[in-house]
């Protein structure tokens, strides 16, 4: 078995790296590196989350209170834009699988824009932040007697929402690079690897948001 | 598998197999980055010894006369910053743990090679910021960068240094997860859990730690640098923000980073207590365990840190009883070495030499450790030279005899070469003396009252100083000579072989140095770690030198190689 393994390796166009034995080792290593990824990501945004815990605790009629600036309209609309490209996501894994190219092709495109419309609406609500003078800096303003505090969850929405942001930007750009690779012929039923774990990258970003959404967005909702 | 068998004749190594710069720079082969970032650490280790000298030379005298107050608070910062994120953290997983890990579990190279290179390119990265913070006037909040004064009040390069650990820090969060993987899904036909060397099981505790950890520094870091760039104020009591939090975050992985460092120490120490003894390391299972025990309890007592920051006194006492719980792994460790060692036939070579260090100086660190862990004598303790000593047993006497251990038993495989043994033991002897004679005293300068951080301090602390001072000399002579015996050695040293000392694990089923996919064939493994019984070929070769060696001496010869006149019989 050791010597078919060995001439396997150095086959020409074999998408195996020579570090290791057989496709299904490969794949392994490649899902559970992912994985393990995204452990490192829960905890980095675990330090955000920690703190908004800790402050919300602190001052939960500041961060309501503060938590109504927000266009809950547009929040929830980017919340159902990002769930259906998790479905487009799916499919293109799906379409990888299966070795149907068109649909894996079409899901990727799909789940871009989709993505691209989540950033858009996101920047347009940031842009409203600016105009109300509702980004922490110099500038805040805020009605008394909580200024001081909704300045604390403030910088906790545009961090937390701009870390997830910047996840969104990598993600987008990791699609990108798998419809150019899906369009050399790249990915076969045997080797998908890239989109399969390109997709659990993106569900995980996806799955952010279902924390960030209520935290930021509907914490206030009961004071209207 | 005999040691002659694994010799072939020709055959190309990962040194010669390709030349020039290029061969460097763009290398995945692990055994390469692991030499690159040995030139890495390197230099950030005499960087930040050089920040040691300053400090010491201006405590040789009480007034603090040499540099200014500024000048020192920059000098006790950038001494932390550079050895704890840039020489201690990364020094034994990075060197030793890329070259040796993929080697000990039997695989051609780690899981990601090109993410293990990408990792290099990261920890420089951040190293040039951190040299960029340094040449442009310095840092000086200390390693910890604390707020509201790394925040709001230093006029220092805080956000360049926090941006080179942020940076260097996803180095290190690759370069574990590359590991954990590795682990996982590489390991050679038969090679289960319970057969892998403890070194693997310490680097597998350790980067679990690195990926669990290092993401909340980053994240805490990242927010330090928003309050000093973009006025965000998560810190700041101004806007309601509390610099406890901070304390919080910065410890969950700072104290866990502690064992980040000490871990994979642990691990060389159970590979050399196994060689040098020849014998298995006694209750296996246990020590594998430990690593794994120290990793979650590390994840649980940060709040040690707090005693005396405002932290609730229940949560104190929760956090001061967990505390202790780390010193049971800890302690089974110890034992454990110690019981391998009753009544084996110890062979006193430098790499052992180290071990014994580490098991002294890491006993003597971890059991003042339980003093700070107690909260009354905490409050006498805290910010005191005590405190320094503790940390630096552990640290200098526990991470860097089992980094520099670790460097001489491996160095035969990595560079093909055996450096000059008796330099190798005035080296350990230097270090040694040096060590203690530099910590030591700052455990009395602590008890007596002594504050950390501080450039001038009363006349009677004067000659416990001078000789901290001096020990430090010492042991900076012994951090220099292995640099310039292993360089030597590299050129000029007797061919090794591939299995000198003799050892069990599968590194030293190849020849030295390696071939670049490190075996010539896959290796099937049938045996458990330091099995010697499972391998007759190297029980026969140990079982021949015993004998000719005794024969030796029943005939009065006292030289070494009067020793060796009579050539050991081949076991049939």
């Amino acid at each position: 078995m050791a010597e078919t393994v060995v001439a396997d390796r150095h086959a020409p166009g074999a998408a195996r790296a020579h570090q290791f034995d057989n496709a299904e080792q490969q794949r392994d290593a490649a899902t559970m590196g992912m994985w393990v990824f995204l452990v490192t990501e829960i905890m980095f945004f675990g330090g955000l989350f920690a703190s908004y815990v800790v402050y919300r605790a602190l001052y939960p009629m500041a961060f309501a209170v503060a938590s109504q600036a927000l266009d809950v309209v547009l929040g929830t609309l980017n919340t159902v834009v990002l769930l259906v490209s998790s479905f487009t996501m799916a499919v293109a894994v799906f379409g990888s699988k299966t070795g149907r190219r068109r649909l894996m092709l079409g899901g990727l495109a799909l789940t871009i824009a989709l993505g691209l419309v989540f950033l858009a609406i996101k920047f347009y609500e940031y842009y409203q932040k600016y105009a109300e003078r509702h980004v922490p800096g110099p500038s805040f303003a805020f009605p008394a007697p909580y200024t001081e505090q909704a300045k604390m969850y403030f910088t906790l929405y545009f961090a937390m929402t701009g870390l997830h942001a910047v996840h969104m930007i990598v993600g987008c750009g990791l699609l990108t690079v798998l419809i150019v690779m899906a369009r050399r012929g790249r990915f076969t039923p045997d080797y998908n690897s890239p989109v399969e774990i390109s997709g659990l990258y993106w569900h995980f970003v996806d799955i952010i948001w279902i924390f960030l959404y209520p935290l930021l967005y509907l914490i206030g909702r009961h004071l209207e | 598998m005999n040691a002659a068998a694994t010799e072939v004749e020709t055959y190309e190594d990962y040194l010669n197999n390709d030349y020039g710069w290029r061969s460097w720079l763009f290398t995945t082969d692990h055994k390469r980055i692991g030499l690159l970032y040995l030139v890495s650490i390197t230099l950030f280790f005499f960087l930040g010894g050089f920040f040691a000298l300053l400090i010491r030379l201006d405590l040789m005298t009480p007034p603090g006369d040499l540099i200014s107050s500024e000048t020192y608070n920059k000098m006790f910062s950038m001494h932390g910053i550079i050895m704890v994120f840039f020489f201690l953290i990364p020094s034994i997983p990075t060197v030793l743990g890329n070259f040796f890990v993929p080697m000990m579990v039997g695989a051609r190279d780690v899981a990601f090679p090109r993410l293990n290179l990408l990792s290099w390119y990261l920890f420089n990265i951040g190293g040039l910021c951190m040299l960029y913070a340094v040449v442009n006037g310095g840092v000086d909040t200390g390693w910890t960068f604390y707020p509201p004064y790394s925040s709001n009040f230093s006029n220092t390069n805080v956000a360049m240094a926090v941006t080179a650990i942020f940076i260097a820090g996803f180095s290190s969060i690759l370069t574990g997860l590359n590991f954990v993987i590795t682990i996982h899904a590489m390991r050679a036909a038969g090679m289960t859990w319970f057969r892998l060397p403890l070194f693997i099981w310490s680097i597998y505790a350790t980067s679990l730690i690195q990926v669990l950890g290092t993401p909340i520094l980053a994240i805490t870091l990242a927010l330090v640098a928003g309050e000093r760039l973009l006025h965000l104020g998560v810190f700041d009591p101004a806007y309601g923000g509390d610099p406890i939090l901070f304390q919080h975050l910065f410890w969950f992985y700072s104290h866990p980073a502690v064992y980040i460092m000490v871990l994979p120490a642990m691990g060389v120490t159970s590979e050399l207590v196994a060689t040098f003894t020849r014998k298995e390391i006694y209750g296996y299972r246990f020590v594998a365990a430990a690593s794994v025990a120290i990793a979650v309890f590390g994840f649980l007592v940060w709040g040690h840190h707090l005693f005396t920051s405002g932290q609730s006194i229940f949560a104190g006492m929760i956090f001061s009883l967990l505390s202790y719980a780390v010193a049971i792994p800890s302690a089974v460790k110890v034992f454990n070495w110690t019981a391998t060692l009753y009544k084996s036939s110890v062979s006193l070579q430098t790499p052992m030499l180290y071990a014994f260090g580490f098991i002294g100086l890491f006993t003597i660190g971890g059991l003042t450790g339980l003093f700070v862990a107690a909260m009354g004598v905490d409050i006498h303790v805290t910010d005191t030279y005590f405190v320094i000593a503790h940390f630096h047993y552990i640290m200098v006497g526990g991470a860097v005899m089992g980094y520099l251990g670790g460097i001489h038993y491996w160095w035969p495989k990595i560079s093909g070469r055996l450096y000059p043994e008796i330099w190798g033991k005035l080296a350990a002897l230097i270090v040694f003396v040096g060590f203690n004679l530099t910590f030591f005293p700052q455990f009395l300068l602590g008890y007596l009252g002594m504050p950390r951080r501080y450039h001038a301090y009363p006349d009677e602390f004067q000659v416990l100083n001078v000789m901290s001072s001096a020990g430090a000399s010492i042991l900076g002579v012994g951090y220099i000579l292995p640099m310039i015996y292993l360089a030597w050695s590299m050129r000029y040293g007797e061919k090794a072989g591939a299995n000198p000392w003799p050892a069990t694990g599968l590194e030293w089923h190849t020849p030295s140095p390696p071939p670049p996919e490190n075996f010539l064939e896959p290796p099937v493994v049938t045996w458990g770690a330091y099995d010697l019984s499972a391998q007759p070929d190297l029980a026969n070769r140990l079982k021949d030198e015993d004998r000719v060696y005794k024969a030796a001496l029943r005939a009065g010869a006292r030289k070494r190689e009067e020793l060796e006149v009579e050539p050991p019989a081949t076991g049939a």
